[in-house]
């Protein structure tokens, strides 16, 4: 049995649609990567996942409870590390640990045993005593990380836990979010580094503007694009009618499958080939029609490749064109209970 | 708050349901604690700001005609009431600023994914916190009033005092929590509270009884919240205790000691009713 599951979710801000019939199935004792650019409804999907949320429509059972009727059974085998989770500047990271505590209603011995346990596991020693306030980005993830872990949850559930950090921080993260996998635990983690995602999940999906566009393994995700990557441009910035001149023309060619044209760069073309002697073939033709070459690289198939086969754009720039419309009221709006 | 409803759906005596929510609430409460111990300005703030008024507003008409005031009482003694129950209040007002913060913040987040078994544990643990606060700032002031030679009220009359400042330090917090999940953020929040702390207390009998009052200002000190708690401090103060008699003149008759309770003790439960659907909303 999936220790998530998600039906047809759907959850608007206004006119603004978050998620548009998200579904999606964790299994048990996995790493399971929710890769997307800001802006897909990563986020929105936690948040509804966590209990802090509820959607528009759709089913959510967590760990085959239905976490809209008892939202309670869920929040208790379930850790939540997100950035949207404040600590308290004044209070010492053992205080709130100790706060944690009370609040999943453990007895006061096991706290400060377990306290005791993450504080050497995550390399605290030097710091839990002083207050939070003081902390670099690395530490609070750390402390955040820690209190999520507290209650020893079934289910450990983080947004985005490295953007940002020291290397010393992420690889602590990393090495004990491995730990937790090899002893059972199950672990949600978004993220818009593809590096992060494929260095750790064993399963992912990947979501656009509300929805899973793709999902599996990174090699199945690869193998479902199979050959190699080929982009061109056949000017450093081409203009729509020319791409597409060059699109028919691609499309003539044995061995060539998938061309698409990526707007945000330029109109320049991605291609798909089933061998490296294809190469030439498109020199040749591209030659024929008196058309020029400013660049034509190849490379193996990367999860980003997944994405802009889905979207038909990179998962950079579909980041940077999410961060010139964000909009920070709705932002703050939405983080606000 | 929405877990209320649970609980009587599986029985209000579920085992340990008392016992978790008094650990909750208990540890929710230490951590504001702790942070006035390491912040306490707001505290030092709310108790220099009542002494100021009653050092200086005291000696602004302590050369006031004798008799001019009921009972032939000097300006000091009446203005002590006054100023009791204006830190009371002035301080219960701002028990919504930490709640406001921590939503502002995303504090607020980190309780609302734990299991609590009652979401009430979050007010539960503002509303001790404020209480014992604005009790203790009071109880400050009327020993400061009582060296300023201002009387003291004994001991029933401090049971009264402690009731009545208990009460009132109820409505408020309701309201101000009230306002603290209504409003959008906490400048909002701290302008509401700056245009209501004044105007409250001059529009009351803290600094001068409705006779001197122009009749309309009269009306409005008599139907002020916080005169129904001056009034029956400013008895106790005055002389043996006896909550019968008429403590307030007022343009609509007279109103004794029990009746001000009742005042303001409707006005309590009224807000907390108020409040309760916004914050089952906010808190669901």
């Amino acid at each position: 049995m999936p220790v998530i599951e998600l039906h047809e979710l759907e959850k608007s801000y206004g006119s603004v649609k978050a998620l548009q019939g998200l579904n999606l199935q964790v299994p048990k004792g996995c790493l399971y990567g929710l890769l997307g650019p800001n802006g897909a409804g990563k986020t929105t999907a936690i948040r509804i996942i966590c209990t802090l949320l509820s959607p528009d429509s759709g089913k959510v059972i967590v760990g085959g409870v239905d976490a809209l009727s008892h939202p309670r059974v869920v929040r208790r085998s379930l850790g939540y590390v997100a950035q949207e989770i404040a600590i308290d500047k004044i209070l010492t990271g053992r205080e709130l640990l100790q706060l944690q505590g009370d609040l999943y209603h453990l007895a006061t011995s096991q706290t400060s045993l377990r306290i005791r346990e993450l504080v050497e596991r995550l390399g605290m020693q030097t710091w839990i005593d002083r207050r939070c306030g003081s902390y670099s980005g690395g530490m609070r993830r750390r402390l955040d990380l820690a209190s999520g872990l507290l209650h020893r949850p079934e289910l450990l559930v983080l947004d985005e836990p490295t953007v940002g950090l020291d290397i010393e921080s992420r690889s602590v993260i990393w090495q004990l979010l491995k730990e937790l996998i090899s002893n059972g635990t199950t672990i949600l983690l978004s993220s818009h580094y593809l590096e992060e995602i494929e260095a750790l999940a064993q399963r992912m999906a990947i979501i656009d503007k509300g929805r899973v566009i793709a999902e599996g393994t990174a090699e199945q995700l690869k193998q479902q694009l199979g050959g190699d990557r080929v982009t061109l441009r056949v000017r450093e910035f081409s203009d729509e009618k020319e791409s597409e001149m060059v699109r028919t023309l691609l499309n003539r060619i044995e061995g060539i499958t998938q061309v698409v044209i990526n707007q945000a760069q330029g109109f320049s073309l991605n291609l798909v080939v089933d061998s490296e002697q294809v190469l030439p073939r498109i020199q040749e033709e591209l030659n024929k029609a008196q058309f020029p070459i400013f660049s034509l690289t190849q490379s193996r198939a990367s999860l980003d490749d997944v994405y802009l086969q889905a979207t038909g754009k990179t998962l950079m720039d579909a980041e940077l064109e999410v961060a010139s419309q964000r909009d920070l009221k709705l932002e703050s709006k939405k983080a606000m209970r | 708050m929405e877990n209320t409803v649970d609980v009587y759906a599986q029985g209000i005596d579920e085992q340990g349901f008392i016992l978790e929510v008094l650990q909750e609430t208990l540890a929710l409460t230490r951590r504001l604690y702790l942070q006035l111990l390491r912040r306490p300005s707001t505290l030092v703030a709310g108790i220099i700001q009542p002494l100021i008024w009653l050092v200086l507003f005291g000696a602004l008409f302590s050369k006031a005609p004798e008799g001019l005031l009921p009972g032939g009482m000097t300006y000091g003694r009446f203005l002590g009431a006054g100023v009791i129950v204006f830190t009371a209040f002035s301080g219960a007002l701002n028990a919504g600023l930490p709640v406001m913060f921590d939503r502002e913040f995303g504090f607020l987040n980190r309780l609302l994914v734990a299991p609590l078994r009652s979401r009430s544990s979050i007010v539960f643990a503002s509303v001790i916190y404020i209480t014992s606060i604005s009790l203790l700032q009071s109880l400050v002031i009327m020993g400061t009033a009582s060296l300023l030679g201002y009387g003291w009220p004994g001991v029933s009359g401090l049971l009264v005092v402690l009731l009545i400042l208990l009460i009132l330090v109820f409505a408020v917090t309701a309201l101000s929590l009230g306002l603290a999940f209504a409003l959008p953020g906490h400048i909002e929040l701290i302008a509401v509270i700056f245009v209501a702390n004044l105007p409250l207390l001059f529009a009351s009998t803290a600094l001068a009884p409705i006779s001197f009052m122009p009749t309309w200002l009269g009306w409005l000190a008599a139907i002020n919240p916080l005169t129904f708690a001056i009034e029956p401090i400013r008895a106790a103060y005055g002389g043996p205790l006896d909550l019968g008699i008429t403590v307030l003149h007022a343009p609509y008759g007279d109103v004794n000691g029990y009746g001000c309770l009742s005042v303001l003790m409707g006005l309590t439960i009224g807000l907390f009713f108020l409040i309760r659907p916004l914050m089952n909303r906010k808190l669901a």
